[in-house]
């Protein structure tokens, strides 16, 4: 029958497509996490092995961080005060909004503090160094460094690596005490819970491991974003459009893999280092 | 002397370049033209080791560059001053700290030296006095001769070109031909130019190629190239719109 022979012939085809998809899109995942790293091993060799560059560290410390404080204030701070509320709000039920203090203290430095910090660097600071090297890449100044035997990735990556490693821990210490400052707020001028207790409540259940996992994790973040933002600058192609693209996509990706890595984290220190 | 002997390189399947074969001895003028996309970027990235070839050597004095890595090659790379076709100043930097970026970098002289050294390479391209200007506050002609500066400050054995008229009125793509020709002179060192532009590359080359499917179709002084009657090359030369080359080639 020729019907059957053509209607075999074109679900061959179609199959042949749907795998060849498949296929397409499994080398561009493998070929993502070869290329990232590659580029974190390289930027962590190059950061031991070649002289530090203090001043271009110090220029990205500057950006990345203390230009980060005010939003990272701002967010941490109605962060603490809105889990104050929905926190009281449950609490009340059962008459104990008093606890509000441990659930507030830990949720920030365990979670909120590392995660939300990350995000909001992430959207600040990963998409300019995103935009910034993928600019040098289609204007062709990466080009230029290494023409003028200069490595991009010591130049440019390392310092921005390190930035982010000093200054997301710092900028989590910092949204630690300004989310439970928020929390302090709540609890203390619209539920009327004694400042000595709230602040008493707070030192009793926040351990210094607690403090220790979300500075863990804002490293782990750190260097997330750092890889991700130089790798996306570094493959921008095709002009402004390419730059735009490439910015989208490192945001994405950083935060997909902020969370992932937090929720892995979060297990591992639950299940393993309870 | 600069040997390229069977170079390949293709990007997603597409051939760039197709066993290309060329040499360059020292102290000349190659200009290597063709058409737009051609690959003559792609081969002036392979010279410098800013692209790896697909297969085929790139011989600068008997080193292959592609074979090279890490300290060899930044040592290669420091023989070549390369002047790319939109500049690539970097924006973040003054115009002085482009200039003086390898010195610093390379912790090649004292500061005093450095400082020195950018301005002579700023007095080279006519450009005294603006190193505390921004590469964003200067014109296209300025950023290309601060380029050339930039190029120059290291005092490289070789002087590469990427489309150095493009973009350029003709009064000043004629003042950065002259100053190219000033400098191969005045320096003696080997100059690589690649080009579209047929004026520029008659008044500064010694010799012409023409690069065209991958491979180097024509070789001569200009005066030869200028006689030829190979139709692709006389169709290119003349800026022809009839003939071999077509415009989806």
């Amino acid at each position: 029958m020729p019907w059957k022979s053509a209607s075999r012939a074109h679900l061959t085809h179609s199959v042949q497509q749907a795998l060849e998809h498949v296929g397409d899109r499994m080398l561009g995942f493998f070929s993502y996490l070869g290329g990232t790293s590659l580029l974190f091993g390289r930027t962590v060799v190059s950061a031991v092995t070649t002289p530090f560059r203090r001043r271009l560290a110090i220029e990205q410390m500057d950006k990345v961080g203390v230009q980060s404080v005010p939003i990272v204030f701002l967010t941490a701070l109605f962060t603490g005060i809105v889990l104050g509320m929905q926190t009281a709000y449950q609490l009340q039920q059962i008459g104990a909004e008093t606890y509000i203090a441990k659930i507030v203290g830990l949720s920030i430095v365990r979670e909120l503090g590392p995660v939300l910090t990350a995000l909001v660097v992430t959207g600040r600071v990963g998409a300019s160094i995103t935009a910034e090297l993928g600019t040098m890449r289609v204007t062709e100044q990466i080009d230029a460094l290494e023409s003028l035997a200069t490595s991009p990735i010591q130049y440019l990556v390392v310092p921005r690596f390190v930035a982010l490693l000093v200054m997301l821990p710092l900028l989590t210490v910092v949204a630690d005490v300004v989310g439970i400052f928020g929390g302090y707020l709540l609890g203390v001028y619209k539920l009327g819970i004694s400042p000595t207790l709230y602040l008493q409540m707070t030192w009793d259940v926040i351990q210094l491991k607690d403090v220790f996992t979300g500075l863990f994790k804002s490293a782990l973040f750190a260097m997330i974003v750092a890889t991700v933002a130089s790798f996306e600058g570094f493959s921008t192609t095709g002009g402004a459009e390419g730059v735009g693209r490439s910015t989208t996509l490192a945001v994405v990706v950083s935060f997909i893999l902020i969370v992932a890595a937090d929720c892995l984290a979060t297990a591992v220190f639950y299940f393993v280092f309870p | 002397m600069i040997d390229i002997i069977n170079l390949c390189k293709a990007f997603n399947g597409r051939p760039v370049l197709d066993t290309l074969n060329l040499t360059i001895q020292g102290g000349e003028t190659m200009v290597i033209i063709g058409r737009s996309g051609c690959g003559k970027s792609v081969l002036l990235k392979h010279i410098l080791g800013l692209l790896r070839p697909d297969s085929g050597q790139v011989l600068v004095d008997q080193q292959d560059v592609p074979r090279l890595d890490g300290e060899a090659l930044q040592k290669v790379r420091m023989r070549f001053g390369l002047v790319f076709q939109g500049a690539a100043l970097f924006d973040s930097l003054t115009v002085g700290e482009n200039v003086g970026f390898a010195l610093r970098e390379h912790r090649a002289l004292p500061a005093a030296a450095i400082e020195a050294r950018i301005a002579e390479a700023l007095a080279l391209v006519g450009l005294k006095g603006i190193e505390r200007m921004k590469p964003a506050e200067l014109s296209g002609g300025m950023r290309k001769r601060v380029a050339i500066a930039r190029a120059l400050a290291i005092r490289p054995e070789y002087l590469l070109f990427d489309e150095p008229t493009t973009g350029l009125d003709p009064v000043m793509a004629d003042i950065v031909n002259t100053l190219i020709k000033q400098l191969h002179s005045q320096l003696g060192v080997t100059v690589i130019v690649v080009t579209h532009d047929m004026v520029s590359a008659y008044k500064i080359g010694t010799r012409i190629a023409m690069l065209y499917d991958g491979r180097i179709i024509a070789l001569g002084t200009p005066a030869e190239i200028q006689q030829t009657t190979h139709p692709v090359v006389h169709q290119f030369i003349h800026g022809e719109a009839e003939g071999p080359i077509t415009a989806l080639a």
